[in-house]
């Protein structure tokens, strides 16, 4: 009996994502009176995994090898549940990022787990094992009850708070069959350096009220003095003022950060949908009527073109770095 | 080459949410039904071009659900496709479509799955992933970009901080998301040739239930929101800094 999680790597690193999934499962892990354990799969890992432990995981099974670069669902799914099964886990803990995403499914189905996909607070376990999260785009949540021995649960991103304590993870290698790749990575186009627009403690987001993706500066400015990521709303993206990637709401990217700036945004239910679960809400809109500002937290009735500079100015002078 | 596209039906994005028998059935009472967003415009919009640039190619459409579901399945072949299938069983949990999704697939040899990125109701984003491993298929998932030469697919899928392109050999499932095609209006000829097309119905197989949701809640309102002068900016950011402390 022990509880499994999946440490995702990005270019060699375990990111935010990854320490979320660590501190929820070893905190499961405590609840249901077992042990933690961690997963890693490949070979380049620049991060130092023994310290992992400070999450409370106390053993890393780490499967060398060059097998996982192209990222195939298939390998990874495989190889994760046959540690899963080597080492006893009753449950399996994944990030709901892009990785989480198409491997969790894949290891419910071997594994014949209930999976849970977008946790969003440890499982009730006394006596039945419901999990909650969210449903319907955010505007309600729904408690799930995993009937079957063995569970699979993927937290969403940016839902939990990361902890630290002062414990090693002892590393190990785990040998394992590592079937060939039926994919493969052709080329990449990552936006190196900024922050992935899930995993953002601050997003700035902007919509049709900027009039044209010409007046972007500000936007970005705002965002660099904040250290956020972009966001958009989508007829913008529809527009091809700001790439797909930005667009946030119900049919485009759901996010949680700490403080999502909608600026010039009407905040149609769909927009709302992929953005309430943002911690504090703060609106720029011309109008007072706008429907964003019942969802918001902090509001500026007025026009971003005077707002936003001023706005940049002052979180720089708070910052310090003006 | 055959293609089959899975169809899921949702609320309205602008239905009201709202719960019945104490909390454990989302009330469906005057809600209006689409075709879940990314299934129809991404995934079946992109089979169809598919289908456009090579018309020896077969696209069926496949939904599991009851009778109920029906207008919303002639909605999406008044889009496009050959016909559809519906297996007649009322989704309760993934695993269990994913495997009536799966045993369809089977039967029918498909060279292609395509499913959307997640549904806007239970937003799991799972069944795609379910029903590749239940095949034995590769899976590529969050695609925004899908080409087809000959047997080989090159697709764009999103991941941590970026994009990246895979190549792949069919079979193949992929769950499609914003990028991989433009939204389309069905059109009066697609609505008249809708009716007619054949729509197939199927007993679904054994399948157990792994999942059940026990309980619906909605999340607590907000306070209400402070408003800040535009003349006083400053004051907003002081607000963030000390009282939110989110900045
Ligand atoms: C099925 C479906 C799914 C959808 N999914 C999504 C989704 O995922 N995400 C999404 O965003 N939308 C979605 N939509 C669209 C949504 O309904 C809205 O149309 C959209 O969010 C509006 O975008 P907007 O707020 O940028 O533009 P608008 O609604 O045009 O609002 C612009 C706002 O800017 C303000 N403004 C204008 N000039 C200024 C100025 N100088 N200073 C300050 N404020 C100014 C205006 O007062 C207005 O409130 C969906 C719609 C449907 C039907």
């Amino acid at each position: 009996m022990s509880v499994l999680i999946f440490i995702d790597l990005v270019d060699g690193q375990v990111k935010k994502a990854a320490h979320e999934a660590l501190t929820y499962g070893a905190k499961l892990a405590a609840q249901m009176g077992t042990t933690a354990e961690g997963v890693v799969l490949g070979s380049e890992v620049s991060s130092d995994l023994g310290e992992l432990g400070a999450h409370g995981v106390a053993k890393i099974h780490q499967v060398s090898g060059d097998g996982f670069k192209e990222g195939d669902a298939q390998v990874f799914a495989k190889v994760v549940a046959d540690v899963a099964e080597a080492t006893g886990a009753d449950v399996v803990v994944f990030s709901n990022n892009t990785s989480g995403k198409a491997i969790a499914p894949r290891v419910a189905v071997r594994l014949k787990a209930g999976l849970v996909s977008g946790a969003v607070a440890l499982p009730e376990t006394d006596g039945s094992f419901l999990v909650r999260k969210n449903v319907f785009s955010g505007k309600a949540f729904a408690k799930v009850s995993v009937k079957t021995a063995k569970k699979v649960i993927a937290l969403n991103v940016n839902s939990f708070t990361i902890e630290n304590g002062d414990g090693k993870a002892e590393v190990v290698p785990f040998r394992a069959e590592v079937p060939t790749s039926k994919i493969k990575v052709i080329g990449s186009n990552k936006t190196t350096g900024k922050v992935s627009l899930t995993e953002a403690e601050v997003v700035v987001s902007a919509g049709r009220g900027m009039k044209g993706p010409e007046n972007w500066g500000i936007v970005e400015d705002l965002a660099t003095a904040l250290d956020a990521a972009l966001a958009c709303s989508r007829p913008v993206a529809d527009a091809h003022w700001r790439p797909h990637n930005e667009h946030v709401g119900q049919t485009g990217v759901a996010i949680a950060p700490n403080l999502y700036v909608a600026v010039g945004i009407s905040g149609a239910i769909q927009h709302l949908a992929g953005v309430n679960r943002s911690k504090v809400i703060v609106v720029i809109n011309k109008d007072p009527e706008a429907p964003f500002f019942k969802a918001a937290d902090y509001g500026i009735v007025g026009d971003v073109f005077e707002v936003l500079p001023k706005f940049t100015e002052a979180v720089k002078k708070v910052k310090g770095v003006a | 080459m055959k293609i089959l596209v899975c169809i899921s039906k949702t609320p309205d994005t602008t239905a009201k949410i709202a719960f019945t028998d104490n909390n454990t059935k989302f009330a469906e009472a005057g809600v209006q039904w689409i075709i879940n967003p990314y299934d129809e415009w991404y995934a079946l919009v992109k089979a169809l071009e598919l289908k456009e640039a090579d018309a020896s190619i077969t696209l069926h459409l496949l939904h599991v659900g009851g009778t109920d579901s029906e207008p919303v399945i002639r909605k999406a072949l008044a889009l496009g496709g050959d016909e559809a299938i519906r297996v007649n069983a009322v989704p309760t949990d993934s695993y269990s479509v994913a495997a009536q999704i799966a045993a369809v697939a089977k039967d029918g040899g498909y060279d292609l799955i395509f499913t959307g990125k997640e549904t806007i109701d239970y937003n799991n984003g799972v069944i795609g992933g379910m029903v590749a491993e239940m095949l034995d298929l590769p899976y590529i998932a969050l695609a925004t970009s899908f080409q087809l030469a000959g047997t080989t697919a090159t697709v764009k899928r999103e991941i941590e901080g970026g994009e990246e392109t895979v190549e792949v050999q069919l079979p193949v499932v992929v769950s499609c998301q914003k990028g991989m095609a433009e939204a389309r209006i069905p059109n009066m000829r697609g609505i008249m040739a809708a009716r007619t097309k054949p729509l197939r119905v199927v007993e679904p197989v054994a399948a157990e239930n792994y999942t059940e949701v026990a309980e619906f809640g909605l999340p607590p309102a907000k306070a209400g929101v402070k408003l800040v002068s535009p003349d006083n900016v400053e004051e907003l950011v002081r607000l963030l800094h000390e009282e939110a402390r989110v900045i």
